[in-house]
């Protein structure tokens, strides 16, 4: 299984590699966007601002090629925490800006209710089963996945959420579209839920 | 609900484990990457890898070692030591970094912070404060505890917060290596001030000492070393003894 990492210079691209490599996929990390094209599994990672990975992509000459690969082509993409926010249709981190909207929604940020919900929210937290996806085949309602963020992936429709977590309230924690999917945690940290869930994404 | 966090940190030294006492007499106490496997298949919650020569040597960190610690460790990774401006966060980030902790450079270089927060987000940032009690104030020290910049933590923390760090890991230099339970009264002063989440660390001796970090000092995480280094005692049996004190803890699963 052929699997592109996007490299557009905003990640902890080792771990994500080393990761998908554990679960048996074949791994390219790359800068060119023309790899796309052979590509049967995309991830987009991210570590960053909403503004500084959208203007990435777009200067790197990503978005057009990744339009089409995934919703032409119906290539399956993974968007991994930042990576997952910039499928949506804006967000205001460092200043608003357009995001990728392959799913309805914006990236707010966090409004604490409780004292004790400081921002970010760094650490292990639950994952609560929402609407069935293959995805999370296998791996128990509520497991834990590791998540670092201070923004998170509001969805104009309920039926995109396939998980949510409690923090501030409750957010989606993983989000899908059809082919698309997004995880605001990070799989790759998250041993041994987050494996399963790498797994399950390259079996789709 | 949140878990609190248990997290082993690994002292680098001339590509040794160490381990000291108030930041002194440093015991070597094997190599790290054998280290950071066992810790991995034993599900910690996180780690932290500081190398604690790097600002003395004026050196950077040395990131083909990071890398590969990186591609042994399934767990999220802290990486400090030596980092003095972004491009050299930009190549630990890279090298499979999940935050960094800067410690000299937040009084050399104070535009980091908020460099580092523009470019890749407040939540790759761990400032990592060590101090020590001065006239009755927690004060901050660098390089390994030995420069005192006569500036008092709760001044500190709160600028950090305001430029954009996303963690404090605050150390107590004299509970350093003591065993003798983490400083309650550092660690409760800053959490009072910064609604960011603060790592205790320095000083516990056995489990309940992580649990008065918590649960007295409101931390959101406890790091430890010598306990995990130097006793039978292990994050997995912490987190068993927080749990049953009634402390919200991340599940092992088989």
């Amino acid at each position: 299984m052929a699997v592109l990492i996007i490299d557009y210079g905003m990640s902890n691209l080792g771990s994500i590699r080393r990761a998908i490599e554990e679960c048996g996929g074949d791994v390219i990390v790359s800068d060119n966007p023309q790899s796309l094209k052979s590509a049967e599994r995309i991830i987009l990672p991210g570590v960053g601002t909403f503004s500084d990975g959208m203007k990435n992509l777009k200067n790197r000459g990503w978005i057009s090629i990744l339009t089409e690969e995934v919703i032409n082509n119906n290539i399956p993409l993974l968007g991994i925490c930042l990576g997952m926010q910039l499928l949506a249709d804006k967000g205001d981190e460092g200043g608003e800006s357009e995001g990728l909207g392959f799913i309805q929604g914006e990236i707010k940020k966090f409004q604490p209710i409780l004292k004790e919900e400081r921002i970010p929210h760094i650490g292990w937290n639950e994952v609560h089963k929402l609407n069935s996806s293959k995805l999370l085949e296998g791996i128990p309602d509520k497991s834990d996945f590791y998540f670092v963020h201070s923004y998170f992936f509001q969805t104009k429709n309920e039926e995109n959420i396939i998980a949510w977590t409690p923090y501030c309230g409750k957010f989606s924690s993983i989000i899908n579209s059809g082919n698309i999917y997004g995880v605001q945690f990070h799989p790759e940290k998250s041993i041994p839920a987050g494996f399963s869930l790498l797994k399950n994404f390259l079996n789709l | 609900m949140l878990k609190k966090r248990i997290i082993p940190t690994l002292l680098l030294k001339n590509e040794c484990l160490v381990k000291g006492i108030a930041f002194n007499s440093w015991r070597r106490i094997g190599t790290i990457l054998p280290a950071i496997k066992v810790y991995n298949a034993r599900q910690v919650d996180e780690l932290i890898v500081v190398d604690i020569m790097a600002t003395e040597e004026n050196r950077e960190p040395d990131y083909e070692e990071i890398a590969s610690f990186s591609a042994e460790c399934f767990v999220p990774l802290t990486v400090g030591g030596g980092v003095k401006n972004i491009e050299m966060v930009k190549k630990l980030l890279r090298a499979g970094a999940d935050k960094v902790a800067i410690n000299s450079a937040i009084f050399k270089n104070p535009k980091l912070i908020s460099q580092v927060k523009k470019t890749f987000g407040s939540q790759c940032i761990v400032a990592s404060i060590d101090a020590r009690k001065v006239n009755n104030n927690y004060e901050c020290f660098f390089n390994r505890g030995k420069k005192a910049t006569g500036i008092k933590v709760a001044d500190c923390v709160k600028e950090l917060e305001r430029l954009g760090a996303g963690e404090i890991l605050l150390t107590s230099i004299e509970k350093d290596g003591t065993f003798q339970g983490y400083d309650i009264e550092l660690i409760k002063q800053v959490t009072d001030i910064v609604s960011i989440p603060v790592i205790a660390s320095g000083g516990a001796g056995n489990y309940n000492h992580m649990y008065e970090a918590i649960a007295k000092g409101n931390a959101s995480a406890v790091a430890a070393s010598s306990i995990f280094h130097f006793t039978q005692q292990t994050p997995l049996e912490a987190k068993k003894y927080l749990s049953l004190m009634g402390i919200c803890v991340r599940k092992y699963l088989d």
